[in-house]
C-alpha cells in the first residue's frame, strides 16, 4: 500500500482510471446479478464489497493522489461503490422472498392429521337442560329454589295435603330412611320445595325448582329409580289457572320452538285442585299428527304428556303459612329426563345414569 | 277399571252413533283417563251363525281318540238349506242342540280361517264353536251350547252374543272412586253427552226386619252401616250365566262361580264391594268390632295373620271370620257344597280400610273402592240386587229377613262465593254455569246472593273443600277453555352466586376435557371395604334405607368415589381408554338418633318446630369428585403419550378452585382410599375441602379400574361458599423484568411448596414470582438429598431494577433458604 508522500504527486494511478473502476464495477454487478442463493450472495459481497474487494483496495489509493486528482478519483469510486451497495441491497431482498417463498412451500403439513391429544369433556345432558330449563324462567323474574334429597316426611307428603291414610301415598312408591320412626325419605319430587320456599319466603313467590327426585322402581328402559323434575310455584294475588296456562305455553315455547303450546287435562294431586295433567303439542309433527302422518315422537298422538299442575290446594296454603285467603297460586312438574328423552330421542333411560362417555360426549357443554 | 261400552250404554241413553273413541276423549276431558281401547270380537268375521244338530256319529279313531261325525242345519246360511258335514272333536252337545258354527271364509280370534278341508275321512265344512274359540271366555273346554230360544238356525249369533264388544280401560284417580263402577262411568258419560242416566242403584229394596241374621256392630265409626240378605236353597253347582260371565271377562275379571260372580259382578255395576258368607258355617250372631290384641286370623288367600287393634274384624260365636271390608276368613268361606249364602253389604270407613291394608300387604278389587269411599246409601240396593241375581240363576229364594244396622251419614254441604269457579280458573264462567254444572254432578244447589251451598251427592266423598267445586266446575266446562296469560313476576335477582358458580365449575371440567356422569347415590358396606376405609372413618356413617332396591346397596352414599370408580369400570368394560371423568352431587352425613318431627298441617309449623324439622335433617354437602385413567396426553402422530397421575388431578383442584377466586394450599396426607405417597389435602386457608392424587393400587384391583387411576373429592358446598365472587382489580408493572434462577439441593423429602414459600419470603417485595421449573436427583445431588431449581422474577412498582438489586433480593432468597432448609446452592 502506498502511503501518503507529499512530494510525489502523480496525476494518474492506473487502478484508479475511469476504465478500470468501471470494470471493477461491471465485475461486481455480474457478480450479484448472477448470486442465486443468500450464501452465494454472500460470498459475492465479500468479494466485491468487502474490506479486501478491489474496489476496496483502489479507494485506499485516493489519497495518494494530488488534490484535483483525488476529487475525481474519489468521485468516481464513490459512484462505483454506491452502485453495488445499491444492486447488493436489492438483490438481498429478492433473494430473501424467494428463500421465505421457498421455506412456505417446503413447510406445507398435511393438515388432515388429527389432533386428539386430550380428551374432550362434556356436562351432562341432564345438568344443562335443567339449566336451560332455569334459565327461562330467570328471564322472566323468577327464582330458582332448592331443597335436600333426603327429606322429612311432613314436607314430603303431610305439609303436601298428603296424609297419613291418603291414597295417593301409595301413588308413589317411597324409600324410607330406617328407621321410619325417624321420618325421613327419599324425596319423591320436588314438591317439598315449594312447602320449604312457601316457610322462608313472603308472597308474591315466583320460583322454579329443577331437582333429583326417588321412588322404589325398577330399572329398566323407561323408569329409573332416580330422575329428575323441574317444578314451578306461583303465589301471588289474584293468580288462576289462565296464568298456570300461560307459563307452561311460554316454557314450552321456550324449549321446543315457537308454535308449540300445551292443553290440560283434568287430574288429581293431592297439593293442587283443580288439578290438570299438561300434554305438550307435539314439536315435530305439531299435533298434525295422525291427520298427517304417523308421529314416531307422538306415536300418533299430536300430544306428548309433558307433566301435572294445577291451582295450589288452599290446604297447603294453610300448612305451609300462607294466607289462602288473599293469595293464589299455582306448581307444576315436569319430568327433564323425559324431556330430554323426547327431545333429543334418548330412546334408554339408563343411559343417563350409566355414565358412558359417548353419551354426555354427544351433548357437549351447553344445551 | 275396564268398562265395556255396551254396559255404559245400559245405563246413559247415548246416540248411537257416538263412537268409542269419542266417548273415550270427552270422559278423559271429564278426568276418567283413557288408558287402552279394546275391541274383543272385533277380529271375528261371519259367516257364524245357529246351527241345530241333525244327526252326530260318533268314530274311533287309531289315535285314541274319539271324534264326531256330525250334520248340522244351518238354515239358508250356507246358501243351500242343506245340512252341513261338520267333523268335530268335543263332546258336551247332543242331537237337537242349537249351537254356534262357523262356515268356511269365517275367521276366528287369533286370524282362525275356517275353510272346507278333509279329516278324518269326511269332507268337514265348518267348525261348532266353544266360547273360547269364540273369544268368550277361557275356562270353557266344551262346545257353546245355546238356550233352545236363542233363535233359528241360520241366524246371525255377532249381535245374540254381544260378540263384538268395545272396552274402554280407564286410569281412575283416587279422587274419582266412584268412577271404579259402571254406574259412575256411565254417569260420566251420561254428563259428556248432556243425556239422561238410569241409575242401577235406584231399586226398590224390602224394608228392613227382625227376621233377618242377627248383627251387632260395636263400631259404628268403623262401619256406619250394615246390611246383611240371605239367600236360601242355591244350587252351588249352577252355572254363571253366558252374559255376565262375558261382562266379568271383558271388566277383566275371571268367571270362578255362579256366587263369587255375583258378587263381583254387583261390586262392577254399583261399586260397593260385597261378601258372601256360607249361612250354614255361622254360628251366631254377626258382630263388627275392633280386633283384640293377639287375634289372628286365617284369610280366603290362606295366610295366618296377626291383627292389630286397629283392624275392622266380622266375628260370630265360633270367633273372627273376616277382616271386614278387606277379605273374608277360610271358616265361612262359600265353596261348591254351599246352599245358603249370608249377603254382607256393608259400609266401612275409608281410612280403616287404607291402614288394614297397607298393613297386611293386601290389595284386593274390594279393598280398593273401600279405601277410596263407597257411596254409603248403596248397601241395602247392593244386597237386594245380589239376592236377586243368586235366586234367578241359582234357583234358591231369598229368605225374608232383611237386616239393616246403622245408618248412611248426612250429605256434606259446601259454600262457595259464587264467582269462585271463575276466579280459580281465570274463566269466563257465569253464575248460571256454575250453578249448573254443579247440579250436572249431582249436587243439591242453594244460590244465595255472592254465595251457593252445595250439597254433595254421597258417591262423591272426595268433594270437602270449596276448591274441589272449582274443579267440579272446570271440568264440565272444559280445560280447554283455559285461557293463555302470562302473569309478570316482580324483578329478580338471577341465579344465587353459588348457583352461577356451580355452572362455572361444570364448565371448567368440561373445558379440562372431563365428562360429567350422574350416579345413583346407593351403596354397600362393601363399597365401603373396597375403598380401603377404617372401621372409624365417619364416612361408613350412612343413612340406611328401610326398603332398599338392593339389600346389597342399602345406604346413602357419605362419598361419590363408588358411583365415579363404578361408572370408570363400566366404560373401561366397553372399551374406553383414556377417561376423565367428573360427577357433582350431594352426599349424605345423617344424624342418627334425631327423628324428624311430624308437624301438624292446620297452620304454619312454629319457628321451634320448623328448627326442630330440619336439625334432623341429614347433612348433605355437595361434593365433587373427578377422575382419570389411561393418559392424560395421548400418544399420536406428535409424540410419545403422558400418563394421567396424581399430579394431574391436584392441578384439576386447583383449576376449579381458581375458577372460584380461591387458591388452594396442598399438602401431603395419607388417606384412604389414596396411595399413601401419592395423595395430597387439599385447603383453602386452614380449612380442609379434600384429598387428591392416585388411588390406592388395592382400591383399583377391588373396582377393577385401570392401575394408577387418580381421583378427588372435594367439598364443594364449603368451596362454594368460600368462592370470590368480586375479585379485586390487581396493580401491576410496567417497568422491565429482571429474571434470575437459582438451583437448590436440599433434603429428599422437604416438599417443593415450602422450599418456594421460603424463596418468596426471603426474596422480599420485588419477587414478582417463583416458579419451579426442574427437579433433578442423581449423583450430583448426594444421597437423600433432590435439586429443585426455581425461575425467580424481580420487579419494582415504580422504578428499573438495578443489577445491583436484584442480585441483593436473590441473595436474600438463598439464605434465608440455607438457614431455614440447610439448601445448597448448586454451581
Amino acid at each position: 500500500m502506498s502511503g501518503p508522500n507529499s512530494e510525489y504527486d502523480p496525476v494518474q494511478v492506473t487502478p484508479l482510471d475511469e476504465e478500470h473502476v468501471n470494470a471493477m464495477r461491471e465485475e461486481a454487478l455480474a457478480a450479484i446479478a448472477a448470486a442465486t442463493d443468500l450464501e452465494a450472495l454472500k460470498r459475492v459481497r465479500a468479494e466485491h464489497a468487502g474490506d479486501r474487494s478491489p474496489i476496496a483496495l483502489a479507494n485506499r489509493e485516493i489519497g495518494a493522489l494530488p488534490p484535483q486528482a483525488r476529487k475525481d478519483a474519489g468521485q468516481r469510486v464513490g459512484q462505483a461503490r454506491g452502485l453495488i451497495n445499491q444492486a447488493l441491497a436489492q438483490r438481498q431482498a429478492e433473494l430473501e422472498i424467494e428463500a421465505e417463498a421457498r421455506m412456505l412451500v417446503e413447510e406445507t403439513v398435511d393438515v388432515t392429521l388429527p389432533w386428539d391429544r386430550a380428551t374432550q369433556g362434556a356436562r351432562h345432558p341432564i345438568t344443562t337442560l335443567s339449566e336451560r330449563i332455569a334459565d327461562v324462567f330467570v328471564a322472566m323474574g323468577w327464582e330458582v329454589a332448592e331443597g335436600p334429597l333426603v327429606e322429612a316426611e311432613w314436607l314430603n307428603f303431610d305439609a303436601l295435603n298428603l296424609g297419613p291414610d291418603h291414597p295417593a301415598r301409595t301413588m308413589q312408591d317411597t324409600f324410607w330412611a330406617d328407621p321410619p320412626e325417624d321420618h325421613l325419605v327419599l324425596r319423591t319430587h320436588t314438591s317439598p320445595v315449594q312447602a320449604r320456599t312457601m316457610l322462608t319466603r313472603e308472597p308474591p313467590i315466583y320460583v322454579v325448582c329443577p331437582g333429583r327426585v326417588f321412588r322404589t322402581d325398577e330399572y329398566d328402559a323407561t323408569h329409573s329409580p332416580m330422575f329428575h323434575q323441574v317444578e314451578g310455584l306461583v303465589i301471588d294475588e289474584g293468580i288462576s289457572m289462565a296464568h298456570l296456562k300461560g307459563t307452561l305455553d311460554h316454557f314450552a315455547e321456550s324449549i321446543f320452538g315457537p308454535g308449540i303450546d300445551t292443553r290440560f287435562r283434568p287430574s288429581y294431586f293431592p297439593f293442587t285442585e283443580p288439578s290438570a295433567e299438561v300434554d305438550l303439542r307435539c314439536f315435530v309433527c305439531r299435533g298434525l299428527s295422525p291427520a298427517v302422518d304417523d308421529c314416531r315422537t307422538c306415536k300418533g298422538e299430536g300430544w306428548i304428556e309433558w307433566g301435572g299442575c294445577g291451582v295450589v290446594n288452599p290446604r297447603v296454603l294453610t300448612a305451609c303459612g300462607v294466607d289462602s285467603d288473599r293469595y293464589t297460586g299455582f306448581a307444576f312438574g315436569m319430568g327433564i329426563d323425559r324431556t330430554l328423552m323426547f327431545r333429543h330421542g334418548v330412546a334408554d333411560m339408563r343411559d343417563m345414569f350409566e355414565g358412558d362417555v359417548r353419551f354426555s360426549t354427544a351433548f357437549g357443554s351447553e344445551l | 277399571m275396564k268398562a265395556p261400552v255396551s254396559w255404559i250404554r245400559e245405563y246413559a241413553d247415548l246416540p248411537v252413533d257416538v263412537s268409542t273413541e269419542d266417548l273415550a276423549a270427552r270422559l278423559t276431558a271429564l278426568g276418567l283417563k283413557l288408558e287402552a281401547l279394546e275391541r274383543p270380537g272385533h277380529d271375528i268375521t261371519g259367516p257364524l251363525v245357529i246351527g241345530r244338530v241333525l244327526t252326530m256319529e260318533p268314530e274311533p279313531q287309531k289315535n285314541g281318540k274319539t271324534i264326531n261325525w256330525c250334520t248340522v242345519d244351518v238354515g239358508d246360511a250356507n246358501g243351500t238349506g242343506e245340512p252341513q258335514g261338520i267333523v268335530c272333536g268335543a263332546h258336551n252337545f247332543a242331537v237337537g242342540d242349537l249351537v254356534v258354527v262357523v262356515l268356511p271364509g269365517g275367521v276366528l280370534p287369533g286370524n282362525f280361517e275356517i275353510s272346507a278341508r278333509k279329516t278324518y275321512g269326511h269332507l268337514s265344512a265348518g267348525m261348532i264353536c266353544s266360547t273360547k274359540e269364540l273369544g268368550l271366555g277361557e275356562d270353557h273346554a266344551g262346545i257353546l251350547v245355546l238356550p233352545a230360544d236363542a233363535g233359528e238356525p241360520g241366524d246371525d249369533v255377532f249381535d245374540l252374543l254381544d260378540l263384538r264388544d268395545e272396552v274402554i280401560e280407564f286410569e281412575i284417580n283416587p279422587d274419582r272412586a266412584y268412577a271404579l263402577s259402571l254406574r259412575g262411568v256411565a254417569r260420566e258419560a251420561a254428563l259428556a253427552y248432556d243425556v239422561a242416566f238410569h241409575d242401577p242403584a235406584e231399586r226398590k229394596t224390602p224394608a228392613p226386619n227382625d227376621e233377618g241374621h242377627p248383627v251387632v256392630v260395636d263400631d259404628p265409626e268403623g262401619c256406619p252401616v250394615f246390611v246383611a240378605r240371605t239367600v236360601s236353597g242355591f244350587d252351588p253347582t249352577a252355572p254363571t250365566p253366558d252374559w255376565m260371565a262375558r261382562r266379568l271377562l271383558l271388566s277383566g275379571q275371571r268367571s270362578i262361580s255362579l256366587a263369587v260372580d255375583v258378587t263381583n259382578y254387583v261390586m262392577l255395576e254399583l261399586g260397593r264391594p260385597i261378601h258372601g258368607y256360607d249361612a250354614d258355617k255361622l254360628s251366631g250372631p254377626i258382630r263388627v268390632r275392633r280386633a283384640a290384641e293377639g287375634e289372628r286370623l286365617t284369610t280366603l288367600d290362606g295366610t295366618d295373620r296377626a291383627l292389630s287393634t286397629e283392624d275392622l274384624v266380622v266375628t260370630d260365636d265360633s270367633g273372627i271370620i273376616g277382616l271386614g271390608g278387606v277379605m273374608g276368613g277360610e271358616k265361612t268361606e262359600m265353596s261348591e257344597t254351599t246352599t245358603r249364602v249370608l249377603i254382607e253389604a256393608a259400609h266401612w270407613d275409608a281410612a280403616s280400610m287404607f291402614r288394614t291394608g297397607r298393613r297386611h300387604r293386601l290389595t284386593s278389587e274390594a279393598g280398593k273402592r273401600n279405601e277410596r269411599g263407597v257411596d254409603p246409601t248403596i248397601c241395602e240396593a247392593a244386597a237386594d240386587r245380589v239376592a236377586e241375581l243368586l235366586a234367578e240363576h241359582g234357583g234358591g229364594t231369598v229368605d225374608p229377613g232383611v237386616t239393616v244396622v246403622g245408618q248412611a251419614p248426612t250429605p256434606r254441604t259446601i259454600t262457595i262465593p259464587i264467582d269462585l269457579p271463575a276466579r280459580v280458573t281465570g274463566m269466563n264462567i257465569a253464575s248460571d254455569t256454575t250453578i249448573t254444572n254443579l247440579r250436572a254432578v249431582g249436587c243439591e244447589v242453594d244460590p244465595a246472593a255472592d254465595t251457593l251451598t252445595a250439597t254433595v251427592p254421597m258417591w262423591r266423598p272426595d268433594l270437602h273443600d270449596p276448591f274441589d267445586l272449582v274443579e267440579e266446575v272446570a271440568r264440565i266446562v272444559g280445560y280447554e277453555d283455559v285461557p293463555s296469560v302470562l302473569p309478570s313476576a316482580p324483578s329478580g335477582r338471577g341465579l344465587t352466586p353459588a348457583q352461577a358458580m356451580r355452572r362455572r365449575v361444570g364448565r371448567t371440567l368440561a373445558g379440562e376435557g372431563y365428562v360429567e356422569v350422574l350416579s345413583f347415590p346407593f351403596v354397600g358396606e362393601a363399597d365401603f371395604d373396597r375403598l380401603g376405609l377404617e372401621a372409624g372413618d365417619t364416612r361408613r356413617t350412612a343413612l340406611r334405607l328401610a326398603n332398599p332396591l338392593s339389600t346389597e346397596e342399602p345406604l346413602m352414599t357419605t362419598t361419590l368415589l363408588p358411583g365415579l370408580l363404578r361408572t370408570v369400570a363400566r366404560n373401561v368394560s366397553r372399551g374406553a381408554a383414556d377417561l376423565a371423568l367428573f360427577e357433582a352431587s350431594p352426599v349424605t352425613f345423617p344424624h342418627p338418633g334425631e327423628a324428624a318431627p311430624i308437624l301438624p298441617v292446620d297452620r304454619r309449623p312454629t319457628d321451634d318446630e320448623w328448627t326442630a324439622l330440619n336439625r334432623a335433617l341429614p347433612d348433605q354437602p355437595l361434593h365433587l369428585a373427578f377422575s382419570l385413567s389411561g393418559d392424560r396426553d395421548r400418544a399420536g402422530w406428535w409424540g410419545n403419550g403422558r400418563p394421567a397421575g396424581w399430579s394431574d388431578v391436584i392441578e384439576t383442584a386447583r383449576r376449579v378452585a381458581a375458577t372460584l377466586g380461591l387458591e388452594l394450599t396442598v399438602r401431603s396426607a395419607s388417606v384412604a382410599p389414596w396411595h399413601p405417597g401419592r395423595c395430597a389435602e387439599l385447603l383453602v386457608g386452614e380449612t380442609s375441602v379434600g384429598h387428591a392424587g392416585e388411588l390406592h393400587p388395592t382400591v383399583c384391583r377391588a373396582f377393577g379400574v385401570p392401575a394408577r387411576t387418580s381421583v378427588a373429592e372435594l367439598d364443594l358446598e364449603t368451596l362454594l361458599q368460600r368462592a370470590e365472587t368480586t375479585p379485586t382489580a390487581p396493580a401491576f408493572s410496567t417497568y422491565p423484568v429482571a429474571k434470575e434462577d437459582v438451583a437448590l439441593v436440599v433434603a429428599e423429602d422437604l416438599p417443593a411448596e415450602a422450599l418456594a414459600a421460603t424463596l418468596r419470603e426471603g426474596a422480599g417485595p420485588l419477587c414478582e414470582s417463583v416458579r419451579l421449573f426442574d427437579v433433578y436427583t442423581g449423583a450430583q445431588t448426594g444421597e437423600g438429598r433432590k435439586s429443585l431449581a426455581f425461575a425467580l422474577r424481580f420487579r419494582a412498582p415504580d422504578r428499573t431494577l438495578t443489577e445491583k438489586e436484584t442480585a441483593t433480593a436473590r441473595a436474600a432468597a438463598v439464605a434465608l433458604a440455607e438457614q431455614r432448609h440447610g439448601a445448597q446452592q448448586r454451581s
